[in-house]
């Protein structure tokens, strides 16, 4: 017991890394105010290119949302910043990540969006274009906001991932939450930094992950 | 010029040797990413599916415990879970190999995210069925797995697919505690040959493996849609 | 009626509070066998709840409910073998989606009375065949009406072969048009000597095929007698002013 708050628990440890960490907090927020935007009208462009009426555009939409789903993030953010130098491109960090993360987060944003129009009847299409609206108008009036308020949960839940996804950026050491965490731990040996990271993303997510369950159950009545 | 640049490309992300030199490498991480996947897959569903079963019982302390363990589990990042685990125990005289430590956290993961879907479809069956059940003299259990669990496993076929292969790619966060997976294998390679095409390599092994996995899981997702009209 | 006969369903001084709220406030009453005693109220009565307590979907608070001579709501009583000697048709059907007409029925059979696969089915079939399905018994719930369905439901309580069956708005979830193949059943179930229960506001089956009928209001039995007097002349102004509203 004793052993366990020591190594997992030890508030001493705590303050000393407490500014360290705060300020990979600030990069972690910085991360999140990037890509979450960037995914949510990447996403939206992607639903919308499913949508067209050409079939070559519509295919590619789904195969680029589909490519970027099969691929672990982890595995797009190395190949993009370890593999592009080999082309000549040296991105930072920051850009790689970005870069990365907007991929990977606009197609789960995507297929949520897509997911969220097929929902709304064609029926609404219809009574819309009849009092002459156009495609464009009676996406952004008439369906889109009843596809959000429909996938709701499912792109709050999505936002939740995408928090938790800034923590991958520590393996191309940037100094966000998690890698600011690592480094007091490899200096201390001891985990209580990371616990102390853990308990920032819960003080942070946890609110979120209730409020989705209630969501999904109203959803489900 | 543009030849050049062309053949430039081509060795540096598709070069020969280098594919012929670290094939058995990346095919030894493919491997290990399918036994560690499936062993998550298999343990954290099961695992996910006892706990709602357990929760359907009403017992207020023990879903207090289940609420706080699937919250936890779904708010925490798994990496930060790995790490945990893995720089954490051995100081408390637990030493697990990076493969289990990396196998216990995704599967913790999964189950938490299971549980809460199945918990999710179990409350969806209409009282109805309970209670027509129950009136035939089916006890609470049998109820339950005759009548109620067929019935709400199938709707979460499609939202615990998707869930499921989210996770499983996580399998990839094992390259930071050394798990010999692709993406670990193609890093590895990588830096020893100092050409990207390993990468690459490794790239093209998660889709290979993926792909066909969102597809079904897509396809899922319509069959299902449609039966529901 | 023979006096003297113990009757199948003895409800004695039921009680059933929601919150502390009494739906239920002291009911009496006999079912003989073979008898077919009809339910009418108004919404709210608490005549749904009167038949729940009768097989502990509700717990009652006060009160007992004695099927042939057990009391099923003491301690000691198997609930569940009880249950079965007790059937229950739902205004809903509440049909298993995911089983065919025939597994819905032998459900029960094999794993309430252990039946062995073979006879249960056989068993359900018959059972099927009394309500004139046995030629949709591989078909779900999904593919047959709704009609089709509460006969699949009543096939599915009468299977277990009970002591008395409860009727909870049997026809009202019911297009107009498959009532009457429902209530045919329920006549030829009254034929077959099947002691039953049944809620329902479908008059002219309750003319021709009920022994009594209660009227209840405010979870109290107002009054009871033979359906021709209760409906043609009614002693209370309650039930007279209800069957004027359902005759409209
Ligand atoms: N589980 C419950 N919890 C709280 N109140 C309930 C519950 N079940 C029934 N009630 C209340 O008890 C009263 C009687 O309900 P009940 O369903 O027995 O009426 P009913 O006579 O069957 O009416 P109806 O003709 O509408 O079916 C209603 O006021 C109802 O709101
Ligand atoms: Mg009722």
């Amino acid at each position: 017991m004793e052993a366990i708050i020591q190594q997992f628990f030890n508030l001493a440890i705590m303050e000393r890394a407490l500014p360290l960490i705060l300020s990979g907090l600030k990069q972690t927020i910085l991360i999140c105010v990037l890509v979450i935007p960037l995914g949510l009208a990447g996403g939206l462009a992607c639903a919308i290119l499913s949508l067209s009426r050409l079939r070559i555009a519509r295919w590619a939409a789904v195969a680029g949302i589909d490519f970027f789903r099969a691929i672990p993030p982890l595995v797009l953010l190395i190949f993009i910043y370890a593999g592009l130098p080999f082309a000549g491109l040296r991105p930072s960090p920051m850009t790689a990540v970005a870069i990365a993360f907007f991929l990977n987060t606009s197609s789960y944003y995507g297929e949520i969006y897509r997911a969220g129009i097929e929902s709304v009847g064609q029926g609404q299409w219809d009574a819309a274009r009849s009092t002459g609206l156009r495609g464009y108008q009676t996406l952004a009036y008439i369906v889109l906001p009843q596809a959000v308020r429909n996938v709701l949960p499912d792109l709050v839940s999505n936002t939740v991932e995408v928090v938790k996804l800034t923590s991958i950026a520590s393996v191309v050491a940037l100094p966000e939450l998690l890698y600011s965490a690592d480094m007091a731990r490899s200096v201390t040996f001891n985990s209580s930094p990371i616990v102390l990271a853990a308990a920032i993303y819960l003080v942070m997510l946890w609110p979120i992950v209730r409020l989705i369950s209630r969501l999904e159950r109203r959803v489900a009545a | 010029m543009a030849m050049e640049a062309w053949s430039r490309f081509l060795d540096t992300f598709f070069n020969l040797d280098v594919i012929e030199r670290y094939f058995p490498a990346i095919m030894k991480g493919v491997v290990v990413t399918i036994e560690i996947a499936a062993a998550v897959v298999v343990t954290g569903t099961l695992l996910g599916l006892v706990l709602a079963i357990v929760r359907t019982f009403r017992l207020i302390p023990m879903n207090a415990l289940i609420v706080v363990f699937v919250d936890m589990f779904r708010a925490l990042p798994p990496l930060v879970l790995v790490l945990l685990v893995y720089f954490g125990l051995p100081n408390i005289g637990i030493n697990l190999p990076s493969f289990a430590v990396l196998w216990l956290v995704l599967a913790l993961v999964l189950a938490a995210f299971a549980e809460e879907i199945f918990w999710a479809g179990i409350l969806s069956i209409p009282k109805g069925q309970w209670e027509a059940a129950r009136s035939t003299g089916l006890g609470f259990l049998g109820t339950l797995a005759y009548v109620v669990l067929p019935q709400a496993i199938r709707l979460t076929v499609p939202p615990l697919t998707n869930r499921t292969i989210a996770i499983t790619k996580n399998t990839a966060l094992g390259t930071v505690i050394g798990v010999g997976e692709i993406l670990n294998q193609a890093t590895t390679a990588q830096s020893f040959s100092g050409n990207a095409t390993p990468l690459m390599m490794g790239a093209i092994a998660y889709m290979i493996l993926f792909i066909p996995v969102v597809v079904f899981g897509r396809l899922l997702e319509t069959r299902f849609a449609w039966r529901r009209v | 009626m023979t006096t003297g006969t113990p009757p199948i369903l003895e409800i004695r001084g039921l009680r059933k509070k929601f919150h502390d709220v009494e739906i239920l406030r002291g009911i009496d009453l006999l079912v003989l066998p073979q008898e077919l005693v009809f339910v009418i109220g108004p919404s709210g009565a608490g005549k749904s709840t009167l038949l729940r307590c009768c097989n502990r979907l509700e717990e009652p608070s006060a009160g007992s409910v004695q099927v042939g001579g057990v009391d099923i709501t003491a301690r000691s009583t198997d609930i569940n073998a009880m249950r079965r000697q007790i059937g229950m048709v739902f205004q809903s059907f509440n049909l298993y989606p995911h089983m065919t007409a025939l597994r819905n029925v032998t459900l029960a059979l094999v794993k309430v009375l252990r039946k062995p696969r073979a006879e249960a089915e056989r068993l359900g079939m018959a059972a099927l065949d009394r309500v004139g399905l046995a030629n949709k018994a591989r078909s779900y719930p999904g593919e047959l009406s709704g009609g089709q369905q509460q006969r699949v439901a009543i096939a599915r309580a009468l299977a277990l072969e009970p002591k008395v069956m409860l009727f909870d708005e049997p026809t009202s979830a019911l297009d107009p048009e498959l009532v009457g193949s429902v209530l045919n059943v329920m006549r030829e179930l009254k034929r077959g000597g099947m002691t039953m229960l049944v809620v329902s506001h479908e008059m002219r089956f309750a003319r021709d095929a009920a022994d009594r009928v209660i009227f209840m209001d405010h979870g109290l039995i107002v009054e009871e007698g033979p359906p021709q007097r209760i409906f043609s002349t009614p002693s209370e102004a309650r039930t007279r002013a209800f069957i004027a509203e359902l005759g409209r």
